[in-house]
């Protein structure tokens, strides 16, 4: 069977789990938050692990989904699902603004551009007072995300994030991030493939923050500071670079362990960055490296066990 | 024969630096066409040029009379493959994941495995090593690597920038033996090359660059008796 395909009905399967599981309320919301997390996390993964773009500003991206589905919601009294797209779709319209200039950069200097393009969004809503009442925040959010809402749109975005690491797309990515020359001599249109990823991460954390606003049913520009964009990438390290679902294993850890440490909500930075040290120092190349979970499953030593018959096309064991 | 490359009046500069000022050559069916030159002459310059990596200031390049775009990966879909400097082979990736993307440019699909044979069978040693990750193969075999991978995309021209680079002389015998083999099967070849020697020896014609000029053009075998060529590229000296 196809990985995809494999990954889609784990997917399914992961979802209807978290959504029929018993629970009490404030674990509802931790897998609310959960999800949440992980959908900016995939985004973020795709750009900086997939296509080997360092952001240090994606936080801006969830600010802008936040800012529109808020505004939506509150002000216009649109339905929140329509809300939340929207809160996507601007996100990825003014990473399309931003990206046109900047993607040109690579490597180091793109991450400076991008704390600066990050925190430039951020100062932006938090001085547009009419319109986004500022730094005192934006106060009265439905709370439109319950748990199943916030499961079903990772269940999607999960679904469609694995589909697209493994299409053409996925491998064009992951070209021009090994070698950028070398994709662009196989032909691969590098710079649209890279915008791609951009346009694609700024739409995952676009819905993340989105959804977000309606978990906490407040938010102000604070919470979308250089803090949180170096959080996501931060989290992506950790789970494992070119790694989809270390990243989302990475990011259920964190917001895991972060909420574990709610009651000496003081020290959880402490915990936090040991926790960071530590991974890094036993594991540098982050929880999973760049495999994907389920080659750490033995699939030879089972396939030996249930068809003694080795099927002619399996791939050789992977050599040095 | 017929036309099958042109470049008219290459200019290519980088900030206040001219790298290439006004250079032209020609490449027929069925030929090799070297263009030697010492470091800093412009041979990759040219190179990076022809294929819409560097932007050209002035000049044109021409696919059977037809103006190439500049931009890199329209050129590649046209039928332009280059075995880049240093190889570039993807690491991470098996020497048959190697080919394979080697294949993305072309239109159709279809005979992506009968081709795949064909390389194998000019590199029997890449066959050994189909599974093996690139980063793991050695210089010479990389390279042959890099040259099977630019030859799944059929081109119609295979530009080769310095293959010697870092090779053992034994292995850049091999490999100019098989880029001969590979021009006798029907596939143009434009190379740069700083080892002077060889790229005479492998190619039809040769120009010579020097410091983005065209030193001297002709037949190869005629520039590798030139006193001229011999005293400043094959280091060796009229006997007295």
């Amino acid at each position: 069977m196809k990985k995809s395909l494999w990954a889609s009905s784990a997917f399914v399967v992961l979802g209807l789990i978290l959504i029929f599981m018993p629970l009490s309320g404030y674990e509802e919301g931790i897998v609310a938050l959960l999800c949440i997390n992980c959908i900016a996390a995939m985004g973020v993964s795709l750009l900086t692990g997939f296509t080997g773009i360092f952001s240090l500003g994606h936080a801006a991206y969830m600010a802008l989904g936040a800012y529109t589905a808020a505004i939506m919601t509150v002000r216009y009294g649109v339905h929140w699902f329509p809300a939340i797209v929207a809160g996507g779709i601007i996100a990825v319209l003014i990473a399309w603004l931003i990206g046109m200039p900047t993607l040109r950069l690579t490597g180091d200097y793109y991450a400076i551009a991008s704390i600066g393009l990050g925190e430039a969004i951020r100062l932006v809503l938090e001085n547009w007072q009419s319109f986004t009442r500022g730094a005192r925040g934006f106060p009265g959010i439905d709370s439109y995300t319950s748990r199943t809402v916030a499961v079903g749109f990772f269940t999607v975005l999960g679904i469609g994030m694995f589909n697209l690491i493994y299409s053409r797309l996925g491998r064009e990515l992951k070209a021009s991030r090994d070698d950028r020359v070398a994709a662009s001599l196989m032909g691969f249109h590098t710079p649209s493939s890279r915008m791609k990823a951009l346009l694609i991460s700024a739409f995952y954390c676009g819905i993340s923050g989105a959804l977000l606003g309606g978990y906490m049913n407040f938010i102000q520009p604070s919470m979308f500071d250089m803090m949180k964009s170096t959080e996501l990438t931060a989290v992506v390290v950790f789970g494992g670079l070119g790694s989809m679902s270390g990243t989302l294993l990475g990011s259920a850890i964190v917001t895991s362990v972060m909420e574990y440490f709610r009651d000496i909500s003081q020290y959880r930075m402490l915990i936090y960055g040991c926790l960071l040290v530590v991974i890094m120092v036993l594991r540098p190349e982050g929880l999973l490296g760049s495999r994907e979970i389920w080659s750490f499953i033995p699939i030879q030593t089972l396939r030996s066990v249930f068809r003694p018959m080795p099927r002619p096309d399996a791939r050789p064991k992977e050599r040095g | 024969m017929s036309m099958l490359l042109e470049v008219n009046n290459l200019h290519v500069s980088y900030g206040a630096i001219k790298a290439l000022q006004g250079f032209s050559l020609y490449l027929e069916e069925r030929e090799i066409v070297s263009v030697i030159g010492a470091n800093g002459a412009g041979k990759s310059t040219f190179m990076n040029a022809v294929m819409g990596m560097v932007k050209r200031d002035q000049g044109a390049v021409f696919l059977k009379g037809e103006k190439l775009p500049g931009k890199n990966f329209m050129v590649v879909q046209n039928g332009l493959s280059l075995v880049p400097e240093g190889r570039k082979v993807f690491a991470p990736l098996t020497v048959l994941e190697n080919l394979k993307i080697g294949a993305f440019s072309r239109a159709g699909h279809g005979d992506v495995n009968k081709d795949m044979e064909w390389v194998f069978s000019l590199f029997p040693r890449l066959k050994e090593r189909i599974h093996q990750h690139a980063g793991t193969l050695s210089g010479g075999e990389q390279q042959m690597l890099a040259i099977g991978r630019a030859l799944m995309a059929r081109p119609q021209v295979l530009l080769l920038d310095e293959p010697s680079l870092g090779l053992a002389p034994i292995i850049i015998r091999d490999i100019f033996a098989e880029l001969r083999r590979i021009n006798e099967e029907g596939v143009s070849i434009l190379l740069v090359e700083q080892n002077a020697r060889q790229a005479l020896l492998l190619s039809h014609r040769t120009y010579v660059l020097q410091t983005g000029h065209l030193l001297k053009e002709g037949l190869s075998k005629d520039l590798l008796s030139d006193p001229e060529i011999k005293a400043a590229y094959l280091g060796t000296r009229e006997k007295r």
